[in-house]
């Protein structure tokens, strides 16, 4: 299982911990990893906001070197997912954005490389059965609420990853890990993503709700696989609290980190310590497999 | 709020335009509001989605490129995913963004503006992201020194921004994308 990794920008700041579980996960796995050599920003919102042109030529650019490599591209940012998806979408169906990409790139890109989300990859390649049989840890019925945000299920003709109103991929994963996944009504609400640094109050808003459902669901932690989503969940409870005196006190964490403390690797390695909110409650829950028959 | 027209003004107004530069059919609209009650901003905006898109067809010119929605809209994409006639709304809002940056349209709280240019400046340099160099830039133009500061001391401590630029992207390439599709706009012109 060999793939074109694109780690995105937020792996080297904000999402280094997401960045570092997944490689260390898939090493685990024994899935490969190839880094993109030379990976340029996908432009993620400010460049859709920009130019239709610039949207789809600097995600085709990462396109054209993963197509080299002749492997799919796999990425664990939601946002670059997206940009990626769509890049693909914009030349596949729109002849005019093709030709600019092409004079842009100074090269043809026909739009065929798959893009995979490192859950897709988890879930169709790997699959459910391996990966149960290689957890050292379970969950051991630890509550998680399952948080997709937009741009994993949206827009659905695009990224065409699972249900794009009620998804289950990484329910499916927290089970297979022994936890207890939540129904709950904010899946595939919006945290308020790009607004991160320009309206921080929407954002607060829109976080808090989120996490009020969360917990009023019984949530001990919410998992997520978009850097956006973790950010603003996890760094904005503090203005949350300040804004609404609701301490919602709720560890944000990677799929990939849930699952690869159950493969039993080291919380350094996983980039624990990253978290804003400790995560300390969900790995006192880690009960040996052995221990639980 | 109130919407007057005026009825020779359709024609002039900005409906085609956006159906054009976003590849969209917005005549289908029959104003369910389902884009509405999926918004996560419509609460918080005062014209939401079906309101801009029913202003379009009634003729609204460049004073429509002044609506809040246009950069309080998260482009969450969930209008477009539930709308009945399958209408890419955010794709015509994003329309609307480009003409308002043309027009220079007033500042809109938080700048959204500037955050993008200062945002696509560092991956014009660096080829990447680099958040320190775009937070301030951010932060001088829209004098917002002390916003978040209690924040930046952990988030170096844990690493979450890098101190120095991002290294290993392909520069040349980055650079050159941005000056072509510079180029090619201009020649559209």
């Amino acid at each position: 299982m060999k793939y074109a990794y694109y780690p995105g920008c937020a792996s080297d700041s904000t999402a280094r911990d997401q960045h570092t579980s997944c490689v260390a996960v898939a090493r685990s796995l024994g899935i490969d990893l190839a880094e993109i050599a030379g990976w340029i920003c996908c432009g993620t919102t400010p460049a859709h906001q920009t130019d239709r042109v610039l949207a789809a030529s600097l995600p085709a650019a990462n396109l054209v070197r993963a197509q080299k490599m002749g492997l799919d591209i796999v990425v664990t940012c939601a946002a670059c997912y997206s940009m990626l998806k769509m890049a693909n979408h914009e030349v596949l169906n729109h002849p005019k954005v093709r030709e600019h990409v092409r004079e842009v790139l100074g090269q043809d890109y026909d739009g065929s490389v798959r893009v995979r989300h490192f859950v897709e990859v988890l879930l169709e390649d790997v699959e459910i059965d391996r990966i149960r049989k290689a957890l050292k840890h379970s969950l051991n019925g630890l509550k998680v609420a399952c948080y997709y945000g937009c741009l994993l299920v949206r827009p659905p003709e695009v990224n065409q990853f699972d249900d794009p109103e009620n998804p289950n991929s990484l329910d499916r994963l927290v089970t297979a890990m022994g936890g207890e996944s939540l129904d709950w009504p904010h899946k595939v609400e919006c945290c308020g993503g790009a607004l991160s640094l320009t309206r921080t109050d929407v954002v607060v808003k829109l976080s808090d709700a989120v996490l009020t459902m969360a917990r009023a669901a019984g949530a001990d932690c919410v998992a997520v696989a978009c850097p956006m989503c973790q950010i603003n969940l996890d760094l904005r409870q503090r203005d949350i609290k300040k804004e609404t005196g609701r301490d919602h006190n709720l560890p944000i964490i990677y799929i990939t980190q849930l699952l690869g403390l159950c493969l039993g690797i080291s919380a350094e390695e996983l980039g624990l310590e990253k978290l804003m909110v400790s995560p300390e409650s969900v790995v006192k829950r880690l009960t040996r497999v052995e221990e639980l028959v | 709020m109130t919407i007057r027209i005026k009825k020779d003004k359709i024609a002039q107004g900005l409906l085609r335009t956006v159906e054009k530069m976003a590849d969209v059919d917005l005549s289908t609209c029959f104003q369910c509001k389902k884009c509405d009650s999926g918004c996560p901003v419509s609460n918080l905006t005062g014209s939401p989605p079906s309101e801009i898109l029913r202003r379009l067809h009634l003729g609204a010119g460049n004073e429509l490129l002044e609506s809040d929605l246009v950069w309080m809209c998260v482009s969450c994409e969930t209008c477009f995913a539930r709308c009945p006639m399958g209408i890419d709304i955010p794709s015509a809002i994003d329309a609307l963004r480009v003409l308002a940056v043309e027009q220079r349209t007033p500042t809109p709280e938080g700048n959204m503006p500037l955050f993008n240019r200062v945002f696509l400046k560092t991956v014009k340099i660096f080829g990447r992201t680099y958040d320190l160099g775009m937070i301030t830039a951010h932060k001088i133009g829209t004098n917002s020194y002390m916003k978040d500061a209690d924040k930046f001391p952990v988030m170096l401590k844990k690493r979450k921004i890098a101190l120095l630029p991002p290294r290993g992207a392909d520069r040349k390439m980055a650079k050159r994308i941005f000056d072509s599709v510079r180029r090619n706009k201009e020649n559209q012109k």
